[in-house]
């Protein structure tokens, strides 16, 4: 007997359902998939700065999944690293692709993730209730850091050589304990195949664990309190006669459409570096780094990857060497801080005084132009340009106490704008 | 207001830092080598030059034969006529005819391999560092280089190129760098322009071993951004159609 | 709400960006998965090998490796020759059809030259490499064994064109890889571009 049309398309989705209801019984999923897209809410101005979140979860999984096939024919040893890199970029089908990806993807990542802090700094996001999700954030990028500076070993060019030899060295500048700590994290007495092993293992498996588990932790906490939003208000405090926030919206499909044309504009700027600038005129690729690593040749500029230059500068701004490690190690930390530094009730720069945005301005500028400085050599005017900008960053965060307490915002709306 | 004040310090930067293009050697400004990793029958003399003038000392350990063969049209029997004199396959890479301990033996310093030079130095200044050679009685080869002092490198393009001496010059350590002056003391094969050629050939093909792909990575890179633009637009009118019930 | 029409459009900018969202993710993946294809080191350990047989005396063999198998190359006599055609009886597929050759091995010696065998020695059964045994009724195989190949993983046996016996555990003839004469001396295993 043929069914009618309905009568199939009724039967799937009953089955459907019935498989649904199957894997409910055993699995919160639709409790889930309600809780976190198609019933949490969250508001409806989102601009621009509100994409680099789910940005940088989309780098995060393009990170790991490169870096699994590329893992497949990387060999970590150092007689044969720089040869597989170039293995890879040669011979292996696709391989030159799946090196500028995961390359140009680490860059990515932290300017995504920089412009996501700094949306957090313009809108209170690390405030009441929010502080968590701050700290498990300033955790993840700590984490990058120390991912970035790992896998920057690996392709065992003469930049990774001797920018691990610096940084570790820093470890030796520690009163006592360093010289001991540095031989503990290289293994060796010097920077060596050991070491290259090492942070393989760290590189490929402990830190991407680590990040995954904080990027759950960290949306969990944030769907825990709800989203910010440009204005700075709580939309909760607004809600309608069944209990949803008037200024909301459901994250699915609202926001996950949206997130889509984000991911779209990102990935045309990402495609046109990976497959026109993928070396970026050295700030990506650096051309020491197709040198081989050399043991008895330090190249002419050592200098750290871009996204680490602006806490370079601060550290070659001072004279005292382990004056330089405390005053980057500071930097670092300081922002961890920023939900108790900042003694303002308003949360978004819309509505905050003058004060506030003049010094987040003189933040942006200083972190910026330690940057460049980070880049160039530490002689004469440079090095004079990085003690006042490192001490103006440094003030961005020493003095909030005090400038925020006294500086006058706007009244702040109920409800959110455009 | 802040975004015009990044944008400010941003420009000013990036201006800062070309004009302070540092200029290498005798402080004149490096010559642009324009070559063209697409001119196949560029890169098929300048293979015929580096199998010539550069494998005797240095490899190019990371280029296959078989590779220059696939993306310069060269059959294997062109391959094996013109180019393979150290390599016994067409998969093999390009080798060297010299051991590296008699490298250090006889120069002081292994011959460096040449297959990612042309990523670790700028392509310019390798034109111009192989143009850059003049006789000089007081190094081990006889030759320096305006370009990297007491360079190791003995100067191969002599018979081309020709022998010249440097003119010593009274020179005001005030006023601006001038281009150095030469006395020629043997006339080379070819002229100056043809010369030029040649390098700039040899120069291509360093380029394109260094990498291989590019040209069609970047071929590549033009129909992934034409598709990512067409979903771009699709997306956005699904955004705006989902929205429509807001606002 | 939304009418219709709207709907309607909703539903096909909905489809739209799912089909132009799913080319996009499965031409992506394309080079993720080509890339597990033998790389161009593979193939260039992969490559042909060639092989001097001028030293290989009449009855005897020399084993070489090609991409990481076992090769056989045995300069068979007239007499072992002889031996071929009353073999058929004992043999699970004597014409070779269930097996793998070369067309120009598809032959009562499955060889381009009756005078030398190659062979891979890799046992159809579990892989094992047969041990070559050109002597006469020894007396651990028995009096009828006129020359061949024994496997000693598991038994198998095969005759001196590497065609299997019957009753034994490997299920095929051993198979012929592509090879080529470069000259008299001179075999190409792997590719077919020698002279002949």
């Amino acid at each position: 007997m043929a069914m009618s049309e309905s009568q199939v398309t009724g039967n799937f989705s009953r089955s459907f359902n019935s498989l649904v209801d199957w894997i409910d019984a055993r699995f919160p999923m639709t409790k889930l998939i309600k809780e976190h897209a198609t019933e949490y809410y969250a508001s409806k101005n989102f601009n621009f700065w509100y994409g680099f979140g789910v940005l940088a979860t989309f780098v995060l999984i393009l990170q790991i999944v490169t870096g699994i096939f590329l893992t497949m024919n990387y060999k970590p040893s150092a007689a044969e690293a720089f040869a597989s890199v170039e293995y890879i970029m040669r011979d292996v089908e696709w391989g030159w692709l799946l090196r500028y990806l995961h390359s140009t993807g680490a860059s990515a990542f932290f300017i995504v993730v920089y412009l996501h802090m700094f949306r957090g700094m313009m809108y209170g996001s690390y405030k009441k209730p929010r502080e968590l999700v701050w700290l498990i954030g300033m955790a993840i990028y700590l984490c990058m850091m120390a991912e970035g500076f790992f896998g920057y070993l690996l392709p065992w060019g003469n930049m990774s050589y001797w920018g691990a030899q610096v940084i570790v060295s820093l470890f030796g500048a520690l009163p006592v304990i360093g010289e001991g700590l540095s031989e503990w994290i290289r293994g060796d007495f010097y920077i060596s195949d050991i070491t290259l092993n090492r942070f393989f293992a760290f590189h490929v498996i402990a830190v991407p664990i680590m990040l995954l588990l904080l990027v759950v932790v960290h949306i969990m906490a944030l769907h825990e309190v709800g989203s910010n939003n440009p204005d700075g208000i709580e939309i909760k405090e607004h809600k309608d006669a069944s209990g949803k926030p008037l200024d909301g919206v459901a994250f699915h499909p609202y926001h996950t459409s949206k997130d889509l044309v984000i991911i779209a504009v990102f990935l045309i700027l990402f495609s046109a570096v990976v497959f026109f600038a993928p070396g970026m005129g050295g700030y990506f690729l650096e051309y020491a780094n197709f040198e081989p690593a050399n043991q008895l040749q330090t190249p002419e500029h050592i200098a750290p990857v871009w996204y680490f230059t602006p806490f370079y500068a601060m550290l070659r701004a001072f004279p005292s060497k382990l004056g330089g490690v405390a005053l980057m190690g500071l930097a670092v930390l300081l922002p961890i801080f920023l939900p108790w530094l900042d003694r303002c009730r308003v949360k978004s720069i819309r509505y905050r005084g003058w004060i506030y945005r003049f010094a987040l301005a003189v933040f942006a500028v200083s972190f910026l132009v330690l940057g460049y400085l980070g880049l160039q050599p530490a002689t004469g005017g440079y090095v004079m340009a990085a003690r006042v900008f490192t001490i103006l960053y440094l003030a961005f965060f020493i003095l909030m106490p005090w400038y925020t307490s006294i500086e006058q915002p706007k009244p702040v709306p109920t409800r959110v704008t455009k | 207001m802040m975004f015009r004040m990044i944008v400010l310090v941003l420009g000013l930067a990036t201006a800062a830092s070309a004009i302070a293009q540092h200029a290498v050697g005798d402080g004149t400004m490096l010559e642009p080598v324009n070559n063209d990793v697409s001119d196949v029958a560029s890169l098929q003399r300048g293979a015929k030059y580096f199998v010539n003038y550069c494998l005797g000392c240095h490899s190019a350990q990371y280029i296959r034969y078989e590779r220059i063969g696939e993306d310069l049209g060269l059959t294997g029997d062109q391959l094996a006529e013109n180019l393979m004199f150290t390599g016994d396959s067409v998969f093999d890479p390009m080798g060297n005819a010299m051991r590296a301990a008699d490298a250090v033996r006889w120069f002081g310093v292994a011959p460096p391999d040449l297959s990612l030079i042309a990523r670790s130095r700028d392509t310019d200044y390798l034109y111009n560092f192989l143009r850059g050679f003049y006789a000089d009685e007081s190094t081990p080869t006889g030759a320096n280089n305006l370009w990297l002092a007491n360079t190791a490198m003995p100067n191969v393009f002599w018979e081309l190129q020709g022998v010249r001496r440097l003119v010593a010059e009274e020179h005001d350590p005030a006023a601006a760098p001038t281009p150095p002056h030469f006395e020629i003391v043997r006339p080379g094969a070819l002229g100056v322009a043809e010369f030029d050629a040649v390098v700039r050939d040899i120069v291509n093909f360093l380029d394109y071993i260094g990498e291989p792909m590019q040209l069609e990575r970047r071929a590549l890179g033009i129909r992934v951004i034409a598709f990512l633009l067409i979903f771009l637009v699709i997306s956005y009118m699904l955004k705006r159609e989902i929205w429509k019930d807001v606002h | 709400m939304s009418d219709n029409a709207d709907l309607e459009r909703r539903h096909f900018l909905i489809a739209a960006t799912a089909l132009t969202g799913g080319v996009g993710i499965a031409v992506a993946s394309v080079p993720f998965v080509v890339s597990f294809q033998p790389s161009a080191r593979a193939r260039a350990l992969g490559a042909p090998v060639e092989v001097d047989i001028s030293n290989v005396e009449p009855g005897a063999y020399i084993k070489v490796e090609w991409r990481g198998r076992a090769v056989m190359i045995v300069n068979r006599t007239q007499a072992m020759l002889d031996k071929l055609p009353s073999m058929d009886a004992v043999l699970a597929d004597p014409s070779s059809a269930a097996s793998v050759q070369p067309e120009y091995a598809d032959n009562e010696y499955r060889s381009r030259r009756p005078g030398l065998l190659v062979v891979e020695g890799v046992c159809t059964h579990l892989g094992c490499v047969p041990i070559p045994r050109f002597d006469v009724a020894p007396a651990d195989l028995g009096a009828d064994w006129v020359g061949g190949f024994y496997c000693p993983c598991h038994g198998s046996k095969f005759d001196l064109a590497g065609r299997v016996f019957s009753g034994v555990p490997a299920p095929t003839n051993l198979t012929v890889p592509p090879y080529s004469f470069i000259n008299d001396t001179t075999v190409l295993i792997g590719a077919e571009t020698g002279t002949a």
